[in-house]
């Protein structure tokens, strides 16, 4: 479903991402694990296509396309998914119409009628108690004025309701009290098909118990130094990253 | 035809004064000339310059052979209003459709009803006063609430780049409420000045609203003075959507007379191309326990430009004044500008004032989201402006141009403008 290869990425000029290879299948879940500043969320949003980060070298394709070429809106119709790591807030644009507005315009690229108010008011309904999310909370502007929990569970409910292939989750568990993680956990796990495949982005291993990856990655520096599989996680939970950065810097000598 | 060059704009314009005109107006152009930006309330705004530039002769230009397809035409959908027509500037009455219950009269140039003073002495408004052949008189008597707004309907072509001319008083009496709703329709894309006036005065708690709209052609010159004396608890507010236009003056005086008062002035603009639209507003606070309103939004594209300028005044009888003014502003591309300038002169001390102004760019991070999840940049766009500039179009009353507003600005920022 995804694949990428040599990535290279830089922001103003700094390279970030050096030489990122990845495949992923439908119906796998991809942990990716890494130091602050390893280039977890460049990777994410260079799939995504933000538009600051440049990519100089390699290629992604994506359900035998080439991802890159696409734009950022096109790259959603296809079905690619980014859960933010900072969901932004958008006063004056109420939750309702932005979603109305993004679900009929994926409908309408992927060919299908545009939803009816209530058609529409129905879906909603059916993925709200997905993420447990309050109406009350989707009446409001954008993410304005929501707490951190919210703005994940937020993410995972736009996620429920745009129906993607490949969804790529930043850190969406950071910040989440047990409560809140186990909802947005079961959320991520109900959507989980054998045509989709999922990406997380996490620090924590405790993620993992709730959402059980095939593979894990761990991303140093631009690379994925190592891949494993649940157990890598838990030796890294334990031993921390050091262990790893010294392979790798090693290896670099 | 003549020439026009720089030393004689002044007397070409003042050749349109009207033989019986307004002679003390007269005197206030052969005195201050029109202004260029060297004049304090004009430096960003060189709309003198721009009519010598754009237009070859003056002349009061003469109503159009206009029939009532032409008015039904020019309506706004859905509204229900009583129609006041300016044809080419000057007041038709056979083309107006009036309700009961106020009068509408016509005016001549020599018979002015009243006149509401104007600190800055505008050699434009001067030139209104003493140049219109045909204008309007509408009364509204004690305790009439108008059951429907009245539209006043500017139907200009002006093929020589003539001065078009309209002028209005409005005097509310006690307890009165209306809507008034001005739209200048162009019948085509030719250059003009339109120089307009209207002068409000309104009696004791009476709550009038005056709401314009600027969507005409992109060669029109325009200058608009709308001034009003308002009295013991009544409301004044005021609107200005601008859109299209070559170079837009308008001017904004509130006069609140006495306690009890309350003006409001709103303003949105949404400027491409080379348009420049200069906002001036001025809020006189004379007397205790009366309060101001005042919010202009503005969203600014390609080398278009914005001026806004607020006055306002508390006069040192104005105890417990409440005035609030605000301006924000996005700018969508490099060459856009805005130049904005609160002016507060309060000689009053108990009395709470604020103001603020902004001017940002659209906000990337946002769009980029509205995309990830599927919306495209052109329609992103589109719902962060509104979501910006709508809330001004909140404080408007009639629900169908209400509607109208919020349809026209939809369009605009739908567009890549
Ligand atoms: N827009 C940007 N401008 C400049 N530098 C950037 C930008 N985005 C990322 N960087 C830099 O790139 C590097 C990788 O950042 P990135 O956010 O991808 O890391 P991360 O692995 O997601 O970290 P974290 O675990 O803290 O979320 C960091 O050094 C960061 O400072
Ligand atoms: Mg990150």
């Amino acid at each position: 479903m995804l694949s990428i290869k040599n990535l290279h990425a830089s922001v103003e000029g700094t390279p970030i991402l050096k030489g990122i290879n990845l495949e992923v299948k439908a119906g796998e879940v991809h942990a990716i694990m890494g130091p602050n500043g390893s280039g977890k969320s460049t990777l994410a949003s260079v799939l995504a296509g933000r538009e600051e980060y440049e990519v100089t070298e390699g290629e992604v394709s994506f359900k035998s396309k080439d991802l890159l070429d696409l734009s950022p809106e096109d790259r959603a119709r296809e079905g690619v998914f980014l859960a933010f790591q900072y969901p932004v807030e958008i006063p004056g644009v109420s939750s309702t119409n932005f979603l109305r507005t993004a679900v009929n315009q994926v409908r309408e690229y992927r060919g299908l009628e545009p939803l009816d108010a209530v058609k529409f008011l129905s879906l909603m309904k059916e993925k709200m108690k997905l993420v447990e999310i309050d109406q009350k909370l989707l009446s409001r502007s954008l993410n304005e004025g929501f707490s951190g929990g919210e703005k994940k569970r937020n993410e995972i409910f736009q996620m429920a309701m745009l129906e993607p292939t490949l969804s790529i989750l930043d850190e969406t568990d950071s910040g989440l009290d047990i409560d809140a993680l186990r909802i947005v956990s079961n959320g991520v796990n109900q959507l989980k098909s054998d045509n989709n495949a999922t990406i997380v982005v996490t620090h924590y291993q405790r993620l993992l118990d709730y959402i059980v990856p095939d593979f894990v990655h761990v991303l140093y520096n631009g690379k994925i130094v190592k891949s494993g599989t649940k157990e890598l996680a838990m030796e890294l939970e334990e031993k921390g990253y050091d262990w790893i950065k010294e392979e790798a810097d090693k290896a670099t000598v | 035809m003549t020439t026009i060059t720089k030393d004689n704009i002044t007397d070409s314009l003042l050749a349109t004064v009207h033989p019986n005109g307004n002679s003390e107006a007269a005197q206030v152009i052969r005195e201050n000339g029109f202004p260029t930006t060297k004049h304090e309330e004009y430096k960003f705004t060189n709309i003198t310059k721009r009519i010598e530039s754009k237009i070859q002769s003056f002349q009061q230009a003469k109503p159009l052979g206009l029939t009532q397809q032409d008015v039904s035409k020019a309506m706004i959908k859905d509204l229900d209003a009583d129609v006041v027509v300016f044809n080419n500037g000057q007041f038709s009455a056979e083309l107006s459709s009036l309700g009961e219950g106020y009068a509408v009269t016509n005016v001549t140039n020599s018979e002015a009803p009243f006149s509401i003073k104007d600190l800055y002495d505008d050699s434009y408004l001067a030139l209104n006063k003493a140049s219109f052949e045909k204008g309007v008189f509408i009364q509204v008597p004690k305790n009439k609430v108008l059951d429907k707004p009245v539209l006043l309907l500017n139907l200009v072509k002006a093929n020589d780049g003539q001065l078009i001319t309209p002028k209005l008083w409005i005097d509310c009496a006690e307890n009165t409420e209306a809507v008034f709703i001005e739209q200048t329709v162009s019948q085509d894309e030719q250059a003009y000045l339109l120089n307009g006036s209207v002068e409000i005065k309104t009696a004791s708690n009476s709550h009038i609203h005056y709401y314009r709209v600027q969507n005409q052609n992109n060669e029109a010159l325009e200058v608009n003075n709308l001034l009003t004396d308002i009295h013991r608890d009544s409301t004044f507010t005021s609107f200005v959507l601008s859109l299209e236009g070559d170079m837009i003056r308008n001017n904004v005086t509130l006069n609140l007379l006495d306690s009890g008062c309350e003006g409001n002035m709103y303003g949105l603009y949404l400027l491409g191309g080379k348009t420049h639209v200069d906002n001036h507003t001025n809020v006189d606070h004379t007397k205790p326990h009366s309060e101001s309103n005042e919010l202009y939004k503005g969203v600014l594209a390609d080398t278009s430009r914005g001026v806004f300028n607020g006055k306002i005044f508390v006069r040192e009888d104005a105890q417990k004044t409440n005035a609030f003014q605000q301006n924000n502003n996005i700018l969508l591309s490099d060459e856009a500008t805005i130049n904005t300038k609160p002016q507060l002169e309060i000689w009053a001390d108990d009395v709470k004032c604020s103001h603020g102004c902004t001017t940002g760019q659209l906000d990337e991070e946002a769009l980029f989201y509205l995309q990830a999840r599927g919306i495209d940049k052109k329609q992103g766009k589109a719902l962060l402006l509104y979501a910006f500039a709508g809330d001004v179009l909140e404080h408007l009353k009639i629900e169908a141009f209400k509607e109208y507003c919020i349809d026209l600005v939809q369009k605009k920022l739908g567009t890549n403008f």
